[in-house]
């Protein structure tokens, strides 16, 4: 059966030979953020993969990460392109240095990971949050759910975290 | 910030295909919105405009090339309708980037024996069919594995693709809206001076700052116009390129979809402000045998404003972060040290995926940009060198320029052509 859905009215369907994309939504679905890891380089990869890129490695353990990190950098969409999103602007959309693995294998890689900007039981985040956001930005990962088995990792305000005074934010709001 | 340099393409050897093969013809459609014509009507209609252009029958044609993103059509139809019998030909998929990529591969397969002379075309109605803004169709399809990774979270435009990458610039080296927004200012005064461009109005800075945000950091006026045309360059062996109608634009070198590490999600791997151009540049400059400061002119692909600047920033114009102070210089304007898209490219223009700025850099290397300029007894423009509002657009003097592609941050393609030496 392949992992399918209706998400803001957007069908998303994950076939069933894709085997890769399938475990990791699944584990979603579980409430655990889980990355494949290549027993041979030790290396953590996103978004899923059928290789290792450091080792060439096919084999892979899905093994549980942190989902916690800061924003590096990120998109603010004020015009929207697909209808599902009509009503949601302005929203964000995140790319998230994860603390795990950062500046490795080497200095300016990291697990960087999508996820709209969302409220901590995953609404989309209102105007108000949007502008306090930014590069350096604390989050953590909270999942939305799209189905039986299938939900989508998002990130909200890391509410614990010390953030800093001013995170980078586009000079016009 | 730096990065090492990782080139691992060996640019010492000769480079016997160096000044070998000639960009020998040129056409296109006009610039549309609501064209009226299929694409495979409008590609007719290119690829017969770059035959008059070189002055070559049906017969002089065997091989064609074709790009699309599942919005055009086939070569096989196109030579059919022109009574073209081909030897070689291939539809590729691809958008931006393609066009230096498809004419580096015209040379292989002509050097290959599979044919002699290729005619490359894109055809599009990118207003009035399949929108390149990726609204309507496109933006409907449903969503299938990889792709939720971006397009479930409302990642999926261009615009939005690249955002993270030019506002990571903008924090990285202090790069202002303001310096950006330079670019559509330069280009929308060489497209006042085109009389094919969609878009003829001159802007200012302040027009493209306080246009409406699409998303940060581009405003609507950074973002490229979408229409209807198709376009036609045609490759072939330089001895047999100067048996054309019109003086050759010969090849140097071409670089064809030169990546970043980890293309499947470019992002993982930094830094994210570097774009493909940093790893193009070890091939496109030795294989040519020259340096940036040689080039005359620049086609940089403006597909956004933002584009344009990385480009010339990467492929080494000015030194790493500096990209806004240099498009912001006057450098890049008609009358500067080194003009860039002097045909308005895609900001004013046409969208085309590329295919326009060789077309533009090859009219300049003849010396016969398509201006307003007065045309003398012997069919060719007088050219004032006035670039005033309606004026010329022909730069002094062209005897090199370069075309930089742009797929993504992490992709693009090159080429470096020359005035004909003979």
């Amino acid at each position: 059966m392949p992992l399918q859905g209706e998400y803001m009215g957007m069908m998303l369907t994950v076939d069933d030979v894709d085997r890769e994309n399938r475990e990791f939504f699944a584990w979603c679905d579980k409430g655990e953020f889980r990355l494949q890891r290549s027993p041979k380089s030790g290396l953590f990869r996103y978004p899923p993969t059928t290789a290792c890129p450091w080792s060439t490695d096919r084999d892979y353990e899905w093994v549980p990460v942190e989902g916690r990190g800061a924003v590096h950098s990120y998109v603010e969409v004020h015009h929207p392109i697909q209808p599902a999103f009509r009503d949601k602007v302005p929203y964000m959309i995140l790319l998230v240095d994860l603390d795990t693995q950062r500046g490795e294998p080497s200095e300016h890689e990291a697990l960087r990971v999508a996820g709209n900007l969302v409220t901590a039981d995953g609404e989309f985040a209102p105007p108000e949050t949007i502008k306090s956001v930014g590069i350096g930005t604390r989050v953590r990962m909270v999942f939305s759910k799209v189905a039986d088995g299938f939900s989508l990792p998002q990130w909200t305000v890391d509410e614990d975290a010390e953030q800093p005074e001013a995170p980078w934010r586009y000079p016009q709001e | 910030m730096t990065l090492s340099s990782v080139s691992d393409v060996d640019a010492s050897s000769p480079k016997h295909l160096r000044g070998r093969y000639a960009i020998a013809g040129v056409g296109e459609t006009d610039y549309m919105r609501g064209s009226e014509y299929s694409t495979r009507s409008l590609a007719t209609w290119a690829v017969k405009n770059a035959m008059d252009d070189a002055g070559l029958a049906p017969g002089d044609i065997d091989g064609m090339l074709s790009y699309s993103g599942n919005d055009s059509i086939f070569a096989p139809f196109v030579a059919g309708d022109l009574g073209i019998r081909l030897n070689f030909y291939m539809d590729v998929h691809g958008g931006g980037s393609s066009t230096e990529a498809l004419i580096g591969i015209a040379i292989g397969v002509i050097e290959a024996g599979m044919c002699k002379t290729v005619a490359i075309f894109r055809s599009m109605n990118g207003y009035s069919q399949v929108r390149i803004g990726g609204t309507g169709a496109r933006s409907a399809v449903p969503i299938n594995g990889d792709q939720i990774h971006h397009r479930a979270y409302g990642w999926q435009s261009a615009g939005q693709m690249f955002a993270p990458t030019f506002l990571r610039h903008m924090y990285d080296y202090g790069t202002t809206p303001e310096q950006v927004a330079a670019v559509k200012v330069a280009h929308s005064r060489h497209a006042s001076n085109n009389p094919k461009a969609y878009y003829k109005r001159r802007f200012t800075v302040e027009d493209v700052v306080s246009s409406r945000i699409i998303c940060k950091p581009l405003h609507l006026l950074d973002c490229c116009v979408e229409t209807d045309n198709a376009t036609c360059i045609i490759v072939t062996r330089l001895d047999r390129a100067r048996d054309c109608r019109n003086p050759p634009a010969v090849i140097q070198s071409v670089v064809g979809r030169c990546c970043k590490p980890r293309i499947d999600m470019h992002y993982q791997h930094g830094p994210i402000s570097t774009v493909a151009g940093h790893y193009a540049r070890d091939i496109l400059f030795p294989n040519a045998g020259v340096s940036p400061e040689d080039i005359d002119l620049t086609g940089s692909y403006d597909a956004f404003t933002f584009t344009t600047m990385l480009q010339l920033e990467d492929y080494g114009f000015c030194k790493k972060g500096e990209g806004g102070d240099y498009v912001s210089s006057g450098i890049i304007e008609l009358g500067g040290k080194r003009p860039n898209n002097t045909s308005g490219g895609h900001l004013c223009e046409g969208y085309t995926h590329g295919m326009n700025m060789v077309i533009e850099n090859t009219r300049q290397l003849r010396g016969e940009a398509d201006d307003s300029c007065p045309v003398g007894p012997d069919g060719k423009r007088r050219h004032t060198h006035d670039y005033g509002e309606g004026g010329c657009r022909q730069v002094k003097d062209v005897e090199l320029t370069a075309n930089l592609g742009w797929a993504m941050p992490g992709t693009g393609s090159a080429m470096i052509m020359a005035k004909d030496a003979r």
